[in-house]
């Protein structure tokens, strides 16, 4: 298994340039904490496009789907009512009263499925501890997360990252520190 | 950096093939159907001189919320708003010489104690709606439209020249103006020029759906014509970042006018009061093929077909996009003139066709020949770089 290193950067420019030419020395950089979102740091770091939207488009279906399930089974099938006079023994008659239903349980799946997807994908669940590698992240910090393969070869990649303008270089996780 | 659109011979020849061809419709339809043509021509000269309105909202909400992105693309909108001026004097003419026809609620008698016509809901309406001050009121909203429309577009091309601040602080301090205005007449205009045909039924709906549909067929043409430009070579600096904002654009208000006109429809349908519900019922009786297709082609299509991200960043996707909304909202607008004046009477011939292709022409070449006067990159704006680096 792949040793985890973190180097330590005061400046998010100094980052954004460590990147390329560290990878370029063949060091495998595999994720970055900052305390802001950095514009343009996915592609450097060969993250891929999230697929939450498709996931958010499956949910939002689903949403759809059950209201018109459960109007059409409330208000038509099991307990027909006669609300104002309007036609309720069939489903398309009244599907202009159901639409608010509809679209309410749509945003309803699709905003909850996709919080909690995100959750779950980012091990960010109540009672999981986050993983903070430096206590500053949140504040001034920026942790480049490395993988280092050859353990023999740590202190070169060390080397190479306080090279390419890291402040610090942890060896481990400071979090249980 | 420089570049101005040129408007060649061969460019116009197109608009100009398209204006005969809306000529020979319109005279065409006097000599059939006087009625008809004047339906016709308001809800043509209305769809399009909302558009040109379109184009000024979108120029004054982009200074007043100070945003960067769009200063690439803003010298479009303003072209648009160019329009406004032939369009409001058509208008004016169109109500003067067409108000028999078109708006029910002009005739005398429905004021008169003594004639069988009188009409005691619109007598109490007479206050609002009598022809003298509905003059003094499309005069106004001329004059506020094409005066704004013409003041930030000065400013605009004075900053040019000049690259003076004081020019884009101005034009802030005129959008914020001018969007005050433009909430209070966009609604008063859409009652006065749509509402009004049906003169006994009322929604208060009824503007701000005018709005919505009046502001996304705004906004697929301008990214049609962007698209155009970019096709030719003049809009280099626009990346697939400013379409996938112009995309946006396209998609939420499509969904925002279906909002709108759900809202409408359904609390009308479900409360079934007849002064209201008659209004539905002559589209649903008379129209309902277009009344679905009206729905289909304005939400289902533009929502379906911009739903991801690819699809808003592609040229071709973007074209299919603001075709569907473009012809979807002429459909719109002729659901709402056209029950009200011909009724049962409709049909898409010719006529309808012909005036339509007409404006578009007039629009067209009104909207290139502005663009054609000033350089495509507004050069002294102060957030210019920010738009050139946009970047989503």
């Amino acid at each position: 298994m792949a040793k985890r290193i973190y180097g330590i950067f005061d400046d998010e420019e100094v980052l954004m340039h460590a990147i390329p030419s560290l990878k370029k020395d063949g060091v495998v950089c595999k994720d970055v904490q900052s305390p802001f979102p950095i514009h343009g740091i996915e592609p450097l770091l060969n993250i891929p496009r999230t697929r939450i939207s498709i996931a958010s488009f499956l949910y939002g279906i689903s949403g759809t789907s059950f209201a018109l399930w459960m109007t059409w089974y409330m208000m038509v099938h099991d307990w027909p009512i006669n609300i104002g006079g309007k036609p309720n023994f069939m489903f398309y008659m009244n599907l202009p009263a159901f639409i608010p239903v509809t679209f309410e349980l749509t945003v309803f799946c699709a905003a909850h499925g996709m919080a909690l997807t995100f959750l779950l994908r980012s091990k960010l669940l109540p009672g999981v501890t986050a993983p903070v590698p430096h206590p500053r992240i949140t504040d001034d910090k920026f942790v480049l997360h490395v993988d280092v393969k050859d353990e023999s070869k740590v202190n070169d990649v060390v080397a190479l990252i306080k090279k390419s303008g890291a402040s610090d270089v942890l060896l481990n996780s400071m979090q249980f520190s | 950096m420089d570049r101005k659109y040129e408007l060649t011979r061969n460019n116009k020849m197109i608009p100009l093939v398209m204006i005969a061809i809306g000529v020979i419709a319109i005279v065409m339809g006097f000599m059939t159907d006087k009625t008809r043509t004047w339906a016709v021509l308001l809800q043509n000269n209305f769809y399009f001189t909302a558009m040109a309105l379109a184009g000024t909202f979108f120029v004054a909400f982009n200074y007043a919320a100070q945003a960067g992105w769009a200063v690439g693309i803003k010298r479009v909108p303003e072209a648009m708003g160019g329009f406004l001026k032939y369009g409001m004097v058509a208008m004016i003419l169109i109500f003067l010489l067409g108000k028999g026809d078109l708006y029910h609620w002009t005739h005398h008698d429905l004021y008169d104690k003594a004639s069988p016509e009188y009409d005691a809901i619109m007598a109490g309406k007479a206050g609002f709606l009598n022809i003298p001050f509905f003059l003094i009121r499309l005069v106004l909203y001329g004059a506020i439209w094409v005066g704004f429309t013409h003041m930030l577009r000065k400013h605009s091309l004075q900053e040019d020249i000049d690259g003076d601040i004081v020019h884009y602080k101005r034009n802030v301090g005129l959008s914020a103006t001018f969007l005050v205005l433009f909430a209070v007449t966009s609604s008063t205009s859409a009652w006065d020029l749509l509402m009004s045909i049906d003169a006994h039924w009322f929604s208060t709906m009824f503007g701000w759906y005018t709005f919505a549909g009046l502001f996304v067929s705004g906004l697929a043409m301008m990214c049609l014509i962007i698209l155009y430009l970019r096709k030719r070579g003049y809009m280099n600096h626009i990346s697939e970042n400013h379409l996938h904002d112009v995309g946006k654009f396209m998609f939420a208000f499509s969904v925002f006018w279906t909002y709108l006109w759900f809202s409408q429809f359904m609390l009308i349908w479900y409360a079934n009061l007849p002064e209201e519900v008659v209004y539905y019922q002559t589209r649903w009786r008379l129209f309902r093929t277009l009344w679905v297709a009206n729905l289909l082609t304005n939400f289902c299509a533009p929502f379906l077909v911009l739903m991801t991200r690819d699809a808003k960043r592609k040229t071709t996707i973007l074209w299919v996009a603001g075709i569907i909304i473009l012809c979807g909202h002429w459909l719109d607008v002729y659901v709402m003139v056209m029950p009200g004046v011909v009724g049962a009477d409709w049909h898409i011939g010719f006529i309808e066709i012909g005036v339509a292709v007409g404006y578009l022409g007039a629009f067209i070449l009104s909207t290139l020949s502005e663009l054609s006067k000033a350089a495509i990159v507004p050069k002294n704006h102060p957030m210019l770089q920010e738009s050139l680096h946009h970047h989503i």
